[in-house]
């Protein structure tokens, strides 16, 4: 039996929070790890610490990502223990405090950290009870326990406040105490507002970027004109007399300054960046042949998903390519740090998704004992992947290092974040299938080229920090990796879960990275899945064939066809829709990973031939996402993935040109604007008799294929490259 | 070199040269965090303020130029115990994924309401046009404008 946390994928921090659970949690068992983390960490006071003011201390490994994580992993323990929400305070990812659980990513917080927690607090009480049943001498199945007080039948009680020194939590967790049924819960399962947003939209200190230390002075970092490049010579007389300096930071050809102010060491910075000379890297590839180029790179060639079956030599063979730029995370705020070093030993202040595999990064870089490096997690602005955030710590680290005693707070400036955070990677798509004389896809061959989709940090050799890179005793950056079939990497959502009788999908997995690349949201599934339903849109075409109708006839998975169907008369679909030329609709599909959601979005566009603008108007999705918990939570999760797509589909595109990045402020890296997004409608189908599936990378890839689908309905014509920018729409329409 | 400014109703003497943006002031000097760097270029919005009742991108507005303004930040409107009607409403409707944006959010729609107490939904997508959100959380700050609107008519 697993874990059954029936809600692992909650409202991503969009509406009140709810999480129940569906069934019985797993116990230990005989020879089996402890259920979620408790089995890397598996004493029961790393988790959870009753204070003597009656109070609960309770740490987790995972972190704040703006997804509402604290709050609901607040419930679970305060459930459990049978205290009010108030009395519960969470620390979150420090090394020096919590249990190590990786990375926070993939929607797996509630399965690892809400089972150990929930295991552990549940634990804890019936310590805390077996306690208090020798003090009021009765026996512990006849206590009761309400907001932290204990009480027996006969009237006496005694509060967890008065058992606070005598219970002995430092002991390892036997997860054999069974938590609370779902029928029992009054925390869990209710819509709680979160905890951190009263604080945001009042100006509370929120963020890392809100740190203030005693005697905290101000980084700014300077970086190559492109990568690869070396710091040639610096005449750092200019910068030195500039008001406020404090030092110049020089490691190899990492290039930093530290001054009082923070507008001085902006300004700084200038003087910097101007008093640089550096041996320039490598050029990058010529953005106009970039797919050529990467497609002739040396590759790992995987097949998978291969099915075989005689195919019909009279069949017609249609073919068609696709292909996806660059995309940058783009947070809004730039990545922050705030480093401090004293008597050798460091602490960092970060927003890493990971404190533990950022503090091996900067041990192994830096030469420092694991026990010497601390790393605290503090909010940043969302990162949606691998973005700036780990390598600014690394950067407050250096800086940190040669002002010993003074905390350096360092936010990186636009152009840093831009120019420098590891982008989702450009990927090029072919496909290939055959139409027999029915119209029935016979034959279906799928080719895709694409770059790893994370180099987080912890490698398994060198360091994956951007400054390590660029120092004097550099460490080289470690080898690239793909997560496994059937979630995937680059190849996710590349086997299609229509049921072709005779398919191949060749997953050509790009060795170098000529710019540099790491996890983005969906990782590859956004681009496969525009590539595999614009075909099918097609294919539909040339079999003269209704889009819906097409891909219900070729698909038997019931869910499947029920969001489909589902998506359909949510939108009013009707078959043969007649353009006037400028309005659209199309529909997109897809299950996320081939394991999780299944979501159907049909999309309304309108073309402004004259502009080339292409406005997205309306969207209605529908989505199977198992049991429906909290249906505001799973609805706009769906709806911001749908408006994160729309911009990803409409503007979004890193650009270069040979000497270096391009895109390196708002106006060269245009996003979706208020008065753009598209109202978006959703129906969910409840499958109370399902496992939840997660839900926040849903919608982006039957987003895209939906507007690429209505776009080609309004216009006749088809755009197979992304984005759908107004040049683009212009000489697709010439 | 001290400057003075006048920030929330009250007269605030900085110690920083006249040509300091007047975000990093905020932020550092005076400890008020709501203004956010987001890009130093007047492009995102982050940094919002009021200045004389108009929104203002504190990233690129000097100190020299704010003599005798009355600058008010996201503090000035309201507190965790006494909301402002705006954030208020961005509470009840949850209306923040990290939150980054939401301090700019709020300042422009302070400035709207101000104008013009009830906008249409295109007129309040139109006033947040230059405020930029990378969590896809338009629709509920829509919704939350909107519902401040409507129950600072009913007070
Ligand atoms: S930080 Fe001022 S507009 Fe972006
Ligand atoms: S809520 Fe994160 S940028 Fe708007």
């Amino acid at each position: 039996m697993n874990a059954s946390l029936s809600r692992r994928d909650f409202a991503k921090g969009l509406g009140g929070i709810v999480l129940a659970f569906s069934l019985d949690p797993a116990l230990a068992q005989p020879g089996k790890p402890l259920p979620g983390s408790l089995a890397t960490n598996k004493m029961l006071d790393a988790w959870i610490r009753i204070n003597a003011d009656g109070t609960a201390t309770v740490f987790t490994g995972k972190v704040e990502l703006g997804q509402g994580i604290l709050t609901a992993l607040a419930q679970i323990a305060a459930e459990e223990l049978d205290l009010p929400l108030s009395r519960v305070a969470m620390i979150s990812g420090d090394t020096g405090r919590t249990p190590n659980e990786g990375v926070t990513s993939g929607s797996q917080s509630i399965e690892y950290s809400g089972t150990a927690l929930r295991l552990a607090a549940a634990e804890a009480r019936a310590l805390l009870l077996e306690l208090a049943a020798a003090k009021l001498q009765v026996d512990a199945s006849q206590l009761r326990v309400t907001d932290g007080i204990i009480s027996a039948a006969n009237g006496r009680s005694i509060a967890y406040a008065e058992l606070a020194a005598a219970v002995d939590l430092h002991r390892e967790a036997t997860a054999n105490v069974k938590p609370k049924p779902a029928g029992a819960h009054k925390v869990v399962g209710l819509p709680v507002e979160r905890f951190d947003i009263p604080g945001k939209v009042t100006g509370k200190a929120a963020y890392v970027q809100d740190l203030r230390l005693p005697g905290m002075v101000h980084g700014r970092v300077v970086r190559p004109p492109r990568y690869g490049s070396t710091l040639a010579s610096v005449d750092e007389t200019k910068v030195r007399a500039i008001p406020g300096v404090i030092a110049v930071v020089r490691d190899g050809s990492f290039l930093g300054v530290i001054a009082e102010r923070e507008e001085q060491a902006v300004k700084a910075r200038i003087a910097l960046t101007e008093a640089a000379r550096w041996t320039l890297g490598p050029e990058l590839p010529d953005p106009a042949h970039i797919f050529e180029h990467l497609k002739a790179l040396p590759a790992k060639v995987e097949v998978i998903g291969t099915k075989q079956s005689p195919v019909d030599a009279s069949a017609r063979v249609i073919e068609a390519s696709y292909t996806k730029p660059y995309m940058a995370h783009a947070s809004i705020g730039p990545s922050a740090a705030v480093a401090q070093f004293n008597d050798g030993k460091l602490t960092v202040w970060t927003h890493s998704q990971g404190v533990f595999p950022l503090r091996a990064e900067i041990v192994k870089t830096l030469k420092l004992q694991a026990g010497d490096v601390r790393c605290v997690h503090h909010e940043g602005s969302g990162c949606y992947g691998h973005n700036g955030a780990d390598d600014v710590g690394l950067d407050a680290a250096l800086l940190a290092r040669a002002v010993p005693g003074k905390p350096v707070r360092l936010q990186w400036m636009r152009d840093d974040e831009f120019a420098w955070e590891p982008y989702g990677p450009a990927m090029a798509m072919q496909a290939k299938a055959s139409l027999n004389g029915e119209g029935r896809i016979v034959d279906w061959n799928y080719e895709l080229w694409s770059n790893t989709h994370s180099t987080r940090p912890q490698s398994t050799t060198g360091a994956n920090v951007l400054a390590a890179w660029y120092l004097a005793e550099p460490q080289q950056m470690g080898p690239p990796t793909s997560p496994p079939q059937p979630a995937g990497g680059g190849d996710r959502n590349a086997i299609p879960l229509y049921d072709f009788p005779s398919q191949r999908v060749v997953h050509h997995f790009i060795q170098d990275m000529p710019l540099r690349v790491s996890a983005l949201r969906t990782l590859g599934a956004y681009a496969n899945v525009f590539a595999l339903e614009s075909f099918m849109d097609e294919l539909a075409l040339a079999a003269g064939a209704d889009p819906v109708a097409f891909r219900l006839a070729h698909l038997k998975d019931p869910r499947g066809r029920a969001a489909i169907e589902k998506a359909a008369q949510l939108a009013g679909w009707t078959p043969d829709q007649k353009s006037d030329g400028a309005h659209g609709r199309g529909i997109g599909f897809a299950k996320y990973k081939n394991l999780a959601c299944y979501v159907a979005v049909v999309a309304d566009v309108e073309v402004d031939r004259a502009s080339g603008r292409v406005s997205v108007l309306r969207a209605f999705a529908a989505a199977d996402a198992g049991l429906v918990i909290n249906p505001d939570g799973l609805t706009n999760q769906l709806e911001g993935g749908i408006i994160q797509s729309t911009s990803w589909t409409l503007h979004e595109e890193v650009k270069f040109d040979r000497q270096g990045i391009l895109s390196r402020d708002w106006s060269n890296y245009p996003i979706l604007t208020m008065p753009e997004v598209p109202k978006v409608e959703v129906a969910l189908i409840n499958r109370p008799d399902e496992r939840a599936l997660g839900s926040g990378e849903a919608s982006q890839g039957p987003m895209v294929a939906a507007i690429a689908n209505a776009f080609a309905n309004a216009t006749g014509r088809r755009i197979r490259d992304l984005p759908f920018h107004p040049a683009r729409v212009k000489a697709t329409l010439a | 070199m001290a400057v003075s400014l006048k920030v929330n109703g009250a007269i605030r003497s900085v110690p920083a040269e006249p040509d300091t943006p007047l975000l990093y002031v905020l932020r550092n000097d005076l400890e008020l965090n709501a203004a956010k760097f987001g890009c130093g270029a007047a492009q995102c919005g982050a940094c919002t303020v009021l200045v004389n009742g108009q929104p203002v991108r504190s990233c690129v507005t000097s100190i020299d130029q704010l003599n005798g303004a009355e600058i008010t930040t996201l503090e000035g409107l309201g507190t965790i115990d006494k909301p402002h009607a705006l954030q208020r409403a961005f509470i009840g409707e949850q209306a923040a994924q990290c939150g980054y944006c939401i301090n700019g959010m709020i300042m422009a729609a302070k400035a709207l309401l101000d104008a013009k107490p009830h906008p249409s939904e295109a007129e309040v997508r139109e006033a947040l046009a230059g405020n930029l959100c990378r969590c896809g959380t338009h629709g509920r700050i829509i919704r939350a404008v909107l519902h401040a609107a409507s129950e600072m008519g009913r007070t």
